[in-house]
Formats: structure tokens, sequence, C-alpha cells
């Protein structure tokens, strides 16, 4: 074996080197990981078919309900996947490899910011894929360019937050089938929301969880940009929701990363 | 006096009521190599995280590369390398990825990157596994990377917890080569281990530590110094150890020792007679330790 010549170097990598490299490995990680991806795509797909032809008849004989239906699975589908990141993080933070990155002088909370701007970027490939194949089983929105780009700011901005909120979750949980099942029970909000059925269809009580959780404002802002039907104010209890979850989570994160300093 | 490359004065960690550390004195000379030896849970794992910034430590002073470890938190990271007990690598990515990975973050150009993972995985003898995904690899080639990772730059000290743990002899083997080589280049080594031949074959000085203190230091000489003489050793007929007797090595005590085993043992019982190993101070320190926790 030859003698392995030594380095001596004390530059390290600069704040914006150290993101790109951590969004590359993120990206990288995501597309090696198959199975998550092809669910992460195949998931809307199976979605929209369900709720449009076998649940959609019974809910809205006319055949509308896909109009209806598809704000729905776009941010049920976006949950999901931002759900995973908190298995990434998870999995992380119980391997080896973030004492190595705590050890070098460089920002290690940018592991996080890598998982989550990979996680932006399958969420957006996943709600392109809801969106086209919306369009294929009859999605006919009345949106002009401007209301589209507003409602796909709404859904980045909800992708981006509900992704921060499972990083937090990742760090916190103890291993990855944990963070996967907490992940798991935040999943069932969209279902307790206007994303499928009108709440005023919903008993009283319900309508109460219903109409005050972030999901429902979310909805109704998209449908509206989407498909015409009245936004009132839930454009900014939307915002607001979105805003407030992602700023606690920003902080959570930034806490329990330090918190979690060697301790596994 | 040389230079200190850790000095730990007073080092004291509880983890909520558990007390881990307690009162932990350390100082290791630049460019030696320093083994830290204890049984499972003694608080070896934790020395190496105060060590190298991932936990702080409750009380006393703990300086590595001359920083301290809490208030020049950054120029400690700028001194070390730390290997941890499990693999430090992305098992999705291949060794090549993991390496060049590092290079960037440690602020390599990606030419200067490319160049020094290839240096490294010819050192470690990679080349041929370069672009396969580290989870397919064996142990010993985890390790290999692990520690190629740790050289990426160099840093004046080391840090390597369990470096060995798990692998075969002959991985054992090549791993050791390129510890003394490390050390050759005047890059401080701090190791923790529960093998007592790789304290012996690597180290310079050994500490044990258990129930949170250093309960013996020194170079491996004086540990067994410390046990004494000679250790009578009994065998049975089928080779099997039957029994250890330690004496101080004078005939007189030897004699005393043998006339009593004679007594207690069958007749064809073999007996020999070797210098103590590491393995007697260890077993001496921890279960005398051991024993007192207990009453």
């Amino acid at each position: 074996m030859t003698n392995i010549t030594p380095r001596a170097f004390t530059k390290s990598s600069s704040f914006g080197l150290t993101n790109a490299v951590f969004i590359g490995r993120s990206i990288r990680l995501s597309l090696r990981n198959t199975e998550a991806l092809i669910m992460a795509i195949m998931l809307p797909v199976m979605l929209m078919l369900l709720f449009t032809y076998v649940f959609g008849g019974a809910i809205d004989p006319g055949g509308n309900y896909v109009n209806y239906v598809v704000p729905g699975i776009i941010l049920l589908c976006a949950g999901f996947g931002s759900a995973s990141t908190a298995v990434d993080v998870a999995h992380d933070m119980t391997n080896g490899i973030i004492d190595r990155f705590r050890t070098m002088p460089i920002q290690s909370l940018s592991v996080i910011t890598g998982h989550v701007v990979a996680s932006l970027a399958r969420n957006s490939l996943a709600t392109a894929v809801v969106i086209g194949v919306a369009f294929l089983v009859g999605f006919r929105p009345s949106a002009n360019a401007i209301e589209w780009l507003a409602a796909l700011g709404i859904i980045i901005l909800f992708i981006l937050t509900f992704t921060w909120l499972f990083a937090a979750i990742g760090l916190v949980s103890g291993s990855p089938s944990a963070a996967s099942s907490y992940g798991f029970a935040l999943l069932f909000l969209p279902y307790l929301s206007s994303a499928f059925v009108p709440t005023d269809t919903m008993p009283n009580w319900l309508q109460g969880v219903a109409n005050h959780q972030p999901i429902t404002p979310v909805i109704e802002t998209i449908r509206g940009l989407l498909t015409g039907t009245p936004i009132h104010d839930q454009a900014w209890w939307a915002i607001g929701w979105c805003s407030f979850i992602l700023l606690t989570s920003l902080i959570w994160c930034f806490i329990a990363f330090q918190k979690k300093a060697g301790r596994r | 006096m040389s230079k200190l490359a850790i000095d730990v004065k007073g080092l004291r960690k509880k983890f909520g009521s558990h007390v881990v550390l307690n009162g932990i004195d350390i100082s290791v000379p630049v460019g030696t190599v320093y083994a830290l030896l204890g049984p499972n849970g003694a608080g070896k794992t934790t020395l190496i995280h105060i060590l190298s910034t991932l936990v702080a430590p409750d009380e006393g002073s703990v300086k590595v590369a001359g920083y301290d470890v809490v208030s020049e938190k950054n120029k400690v990271k700028q001194s070390i390398s730390l290997t941890g007990q499990f693999a430090a690598v992305d098992e999705m990515l291949t060794s090549e990825e993991n390496l060049q990975m590092i290079c960037r973050l440690s602020g390599l150009t990606i030419a200067e990157s490319r160049t020094r993972t290839d240096e490294l995985l010819k050192h470690f003898d990679l080349t041929a596994a370069a672009k396969k995904l580290v989870k397919t690899y064996s142990g010993g080639m985890r390790r290999r990377l692990d520690l190629a990772i740790s050289l990426v730059v160099s840093r004046p000290v080391l840090f390597l917890d369990e470096p060995t743990t798990g692998l075969d002899t002959i991985s054992r083997r090549a791993l050791w080569e390129i510890i003394l080589q490390l050390k050759a280049q005047g890059i401080t080594i701090f190791l923790t281990t529960q093998y007592l031949e790789e304290a012996d074959q690597l180290a310079d000085r050994i500490a044990v530590i258990n129930g949170g203190h250093v309960v013996a230091s020194g170079t491996a000489n004086d540990l067994k110094s410390k046990l004494g003489g000679e250790v009578i050793e009994l065998h049975n007929s089928n080779e099997e150890l039957i029994g250890t007797v330690s004496t101080t090595g004078t005939i007189h005590d030897i004699r005393l020792s043998l006339n009593e085993l004679a007594l207690k043992y069958p007749q064809e019982t073999r007996v020999s007679i070797r210098k103590p190993s590491l393995d007697d101070v260890f077993l001496l320190l921890t279960s005398k330790k051991l024993e007192e926790s207990l009453s």
C-alpha cells in the first residue's frame, strides 16, 4: 500500500456551496429510491382515477365531480409526498453520517434544506402528473394564466410548508418508522376538509373542525382560482395558515437540530 | 513539555440523572496514538462526542488542538476528523460520490475533488468498487471508505470510535497499518476499542475507563506491570483453560501457588506460566470496579 499524501486545507465550503451539495445529495438519493419515486408518481394517478370513476358517480351523479375534486387530490398527493421527508430526515439523523456533517466546519443544518428542496422537486413533478391526468379524465378548469400561476404559487407554498413540518417531525422522531407513522396521522387532515365533499354536508360538530383547519382554505383558494368558485377571504386564510405553520416548523427544526446533537 | 493535542481536565457529563463521565483527565501529546478502553456503556462514545463538539460537557475544560470545544467550536471542527462507530457513509451513493461530496464540502473545487477522490479510492483499494452503491459493500470496505472520507483533508487530530469492531482479521490488520501510517505523518489519533490487542499494537498510551472514571492509564507495559509478575495458567488434558492465578513472579510465590493448586486440581492438569496480558489488566480493573459498584 502506498503512503497516503496528506492534504492540508483550511478553507471550508461556503454557505451557498454547502446547500448546493446537500441539495444535489438529496435529489440523487430521491432518484435512487425508485420505489418511493414510483409511489410518488403512481399514487396521484390511482387516487385521481379512484375518486373520479369509483366515488365520483355516487357523490355527484352529474359527472362534474372531477372539477370539484382535483384541488383535493393535488393537496393529498403533496401531503403524501412531503411526508416522505420525515422518513428521509429521520434516516439521516439515526445514521452515523449526521455526526460527520456536524463535526465538519460547515452549516450542517443544510442537510435538512437539501431534503426540503428535493421534496419540492419531487412534489412539483407529482403535481404536474396529477394535473396532466386530471385533464385526461375530464378536468376543465376556467382559469386564465394569472390564476394558474397564483394557484401553482399556493400549491408550492403548501408543499414547502408541509415539507418543513415533516422535516421537523423527522428530526424529533426516534426512527424512520416512527417518523413514517407520525406522518401518516397528519395525512388524515385532507379528508376532514372540503377536499372531497363540501363541508356543509358534514355533521355540525365536524363542520367546526373542517372549516377551521388549514387545509380547507388552501383547497378553497385553489378551487376558486382554477374553477371559478367563490374564494372570499379564504386566500388570506390559506396564506396565513401556511406562513404560520412554515415559520413554526422552521423554528422547530432549528431547535430540534441543535438539541439532537450527538444523541441517538 | 510537549504540546498537547487533547487536554481534558475534570470533565463531567450526565444525561438526565445518569452520570456518564465523572471527572475525566486525559492528555494526549501531538503525534501520538491514544487508546481508550472500557466495557460497553463506560462512556467511551460520549467522550469522543464531547471531544468532537457533538455533545457539550457539563463541567471541566476540554481542549482539542489547543481550542476549547465549547467556545471555539468552529476552530476545533477545522482541526478534527471523526470516524464514528457506525460507518458514516451514504448507502445509496457510490464510494466515488460519497468521497466527492465530502471533498466539495471541505472546500475543494470540482477538479480537485476528482483528483483527491481517485487518489483516496486507489489508496484504500476501492477503485474497482468505486461506481458501486455502498450498500453492496462488505463491512471492511465500508470501514475503509469511512476512513478515506475522514482523510479527504488532513486534520491534525483524528477520532476513531471502535474502528475495527465487526471486521475480520485481515481487514483489521490492514486498518491498523493505515492508522500507523497516519501516525507517522504526525497526525494525533484518539481511538476507542474493545480489543485489547488493538490497543497493545497501536497505542502509545492507553486509558481504561469504567464507571465514568479513568481507572488506569499509561503505556501497555505500564498497565501490564501493574499486575506484577507472572500468570499461571492451568489447562486440562483437552487443552481447555480451567484456571488462571496471578503471582508476583518470585520463585517463592509461584511455588506457594503451585502447592495450593496441586491440592485443588487433578494430577493431569498442565501448567504454563506467561506474562500478564492487557486482557488480564482489563478484567482486573473493570471487574474490581464492578464489584465495588455492586456492594
